[in-house]
């Protein structure tokens, strides 16, 4: 290409190796997402605030004798963290949608699916984040010892889940005029697996019942995992292209 | 540099540009007028690879959209209504974020060089949040150039700002398209683009209905050239 | 407007005559069982709508894949035809699944894999509706919606699967393991030939109002064309 006589300074060229690109975006869009959220601590803030609420009701709505309890704590925890989660995967995408970020997002060289990894990893940053502050919170609240690895576990598995089915979902909603309310409605019905493998596979530690009992939960967990993050990565495209 | 034959694009069964040509050589600064829905924002998408054409073929930079968008894409930088910035980083936070998805080298060094094109140095650790759309816009603009792009495309970029932001978007807009890079810039403000661009293209009814250099307007005024081109 | 083609007029004819065929054999022909009496009998409307049910399901599965595949705007109306006729005969047969189980097991309803499936499944259902509704450009929403009829036909039967899981290592708390309560009975030869002709006309109703949906799709298509038009 010709240039006109200038005094440019070339500056260095751009290019680098197609899949370091590919890594390095879904690095950079994580740490962007993390650096922003450090900052306003919006998103956060909001999450654990409803779910503290949310167990708080359920304090109240359901009359816990410590037997009852027992047995009713991974349904708590579970629904607990489906409604918080809702929240952060909302957010997240509305930051995008709002200044026109997602634009930005598409206009860099690489691979969509990178756009995708990319906020699926820091919105699994973010339930764990809020996960990791809610166990210790009702342990004490009701008197239950949640330090469990097998719970540790479960909470991972069932996190990545939901959070691949939701980033791509919440794709998708936040480009509707309904947006938020949207999300939940098609979220639950279609993360309705995890929350039973999750629930039961959490109970099956809490109770310290023999691992096979509680195997065939775990591998329908990690099923579940495997099969949606490559649904979500081959259609993701359809979702953002125009 | 940039070549579309025959573009339509349809959105369901609304039909917005038909069978629009267009082509621009290195090194022009071409101004797209046109009326409000006439369809300047929706080309503009489609050359920026945001948005797949119907029917018919679009190069840039010797790419075929869509089939090469992501090779496309590493020279080209473009500038929309929105700012693209993330409110809640820094001015370099945000230059070093789109950087890295850029895979700029020499990364440190090259977003100095931008914040000093666009006088922005001294706010470098400011919050975008905090910006005027003034500011914004001249960070969006050094986001655009950020990885040295041979094409600069740019959505009316004067929306929303005041006489002196004006000014300075104009000289910046001077010396970045001064560098040689191919622009197409769509616009609403005649008076503004007189000065800036070496082309004028009128889009109207879904196709490039008029088009003329600057020495080609000769003694006839931009705003006539405009209208007749929309009557005819 | 297209009149109906022979064929149609011909299978909505058909359709009515096997229904009342159906019928006929269901409360003339099949005997009457030895518990239950006429309450049985509920039980092959049940079985052929959920049957259609899942004719649907299938239906909409493959839809949405061909569209995102073909990006051919048809595949989008035979989707959501699918889907609105699976929504409706899987809400028949949970409501008859409910008029047999209130005599038969003292409750309208029970936790089993099969129903809580039927009604996860209706949820998506809707939530694939106000998606639709949500959106306004007929390329997205066709595109978002395939995408969506395939995360929820892959979830729904995981969640079948899910479900059943569930109930066997903790067995079902409403309604003993009988043949009874998993909905079994000893079928006589004539109700197993009642049950099948009975499956055999509701997939007839099944294609003849399949056909009526897409038609009706397509004239709605045809009246937005003729409204953007009339506008252009």
């Amino acid at each position: 290409m010709d240039r006109p006589q200038t005094t440019k300074p070339r500056p260095s060229p751009v290019a680098r190796r197609p899949s370091s690109g590919f890594l390095n975006a879904i690095g950079a869009i994580v740490w962007k997402d993390l650096a922003a959220e450090l900052r306003s601590r919006e998103l956060l803030s909001a999450m654990l605030v409803f779910a503290l609420l949310v167990i708080l009701i359920f304090n109240f709505a359901l009359e816990l004798d410590p037997l009852t309890r027992r047995v009713a704590t991974p349904g708590i925890l579970w629904a607990t963290f489906a409604f918080a989660g809702t929240l952060g995967l909302n957010r997240s995408m509305a930051v995008e949608k709002d200044r026109g970020c997602l634009d930005g997002l598409l206009l860099a060289p690489v691979d969509r699916s990178a756009i995708y990894f990319g906020k699926t990893i820091s919105n699994l940053a973010f339930m764990l984040i809020v996960e990791v502050v809610v166990l210790p919170v009702y342990s004490v609240l009701y008197n239950t010892n949640l330090f469990n690895p097998g719970l540790i576990v479960v909470i991972l598995l069932g996190s990545v889940g939901y959070v691949a089915v939701g980033t791509l979902l919440s794709s998708l909603a936040v480009q509707t005029r309904t947006r938020d309310v949207l999300l939940p409605i098609l979220l639950f019905p279609v993360v309705i697996p995890i929350l039973i493998a999750a629930v039961k596979a959490s109970s099956g530690f809490l109770q310290g019942l023999a691992l096979t009992e509680v195997m065939p939960y775990i591998n329908l967990l990690i099923v579940y995992d495997v099969i949606f993050t490559a649904v979500a990565y081959m259609v993701f495209d359809y979702v953002v292209e125009e | 540099m940039i070549a579309v034959k025959k573009l339509v694009k349809r959105f369901g069964l609304k039909t917005v540009l038909r069978g629009l040509d267009f082509e621009v050589q290195a090194g022009e600064f071409v101004a797209l007028l046109g009326p409000n829905g006439a369809g300047k924002t929706t080309f503009l998408r489609i050359l920026a690879s945001l948005s797949r054409p119907t029917l018919g073929e679009v190069r840039l930079a010797g790419h075929r959209l869509p089939a090469q968008a992501s090779s496309a894409r590493r020279n080209l930088g473009v500038v929309l209504h929105l700012p693209l910035l993330y409110g809640d980083l820094t001015a370099e936070e945000n230059l070093r974020f789109y950087g890295r998805m850029y895979a700029v080298l020499n990364l440190s060094q090259r977003i100095d060089e931008v914040l000093d094109l666009v006088g922005l140095t001294s706010r470098r650790r400011d919050l975008v949040r905090t910006f005027s759309r003034g500011m914004q816009q001249r960070l969006a603009i050094g986001r655009a150039i950020l990885h040295d792009p041979d094409v600069l495309l740019f959505d009316e970029p004067h929306t929303g700002l005041d006489q002196d932001a004006c000014d300075m978007l104009d000289h910046l807009l001077r010396q970045v398209a001064g560098q040689g890079r191919t622009v197409v810039m769509t616009s609403h403000d005649l008076a503004r683009v007189e000065h800036l661009a070496s082309r004028f293209d009128v889009l109207s009814r879904g196709v490039i209905s008029a088009s003329a250099s600057r020495n080609g307007l000769g003694s006839s005024n931009l705003l006539d050239f405009y209208r007749q081109a929309l009557a005819g | 407007m297209k009149p109906q083609p022979i064929a149609l007029k011909v299978l909505n004819v058909v359709s009515v005559l096997l229904f009342l065929a159906a019928l006929s054999m269901v409360f003339l022909y099949a005997p009457l069982e030895a518990t239950m009496n006429y309450v049985q009998k509920i039980f092959y409307f049940h079985i052929a709508n959920a049957w259609v049910g899942m004719l649907g399901f299938i239906a909409a599965a493959v839809a949405g894949v061909v569209y995102l595949v073909r990006h051919d705007q048809k595949w989008d109306i035979v989707e959501l035809a699918a889907v609105e006729i699976s929504l409706v005969f899987f809400l028949i047969a949970i409501l008859a699944g409910s008029i047999w189980a209130r005599p038969t097991w003292g409750a309208y309803w029970t936790w089993e894999p099969r129903l809580t499936t039927a009604a996860i499944l209706e949820m998506v259902y809707i939530a694939y509706l106000l998606l639709r509704q949500g959106i306004d450009d007929p390329d997205r929403r066709a595109r978002f919606s395939a995408v969506y009829t395939l995360v929820g036909a892959i979830s729904v039967p995981i969640t079948f699967l899910s479900i059943r899981l569930f109930r066997t290592i903790h067995p079902v708390v409403i309604g003993t393991n009988s043949a009874a309560s998993q909905g079994g009975f000893d079928m006589t030869s004539k109700m197993l030939a009642t049950m099948f002709f009975a499956l055999f006309t509701f997939s007839i109703i099944f294609a003849n109002l399949f056909w009526h949906r897409i038609r009706l799709g397509q004239l709605a298509q045809q009246v937005e064309q003729l409204k953007l038009e009339e506008i252009q």
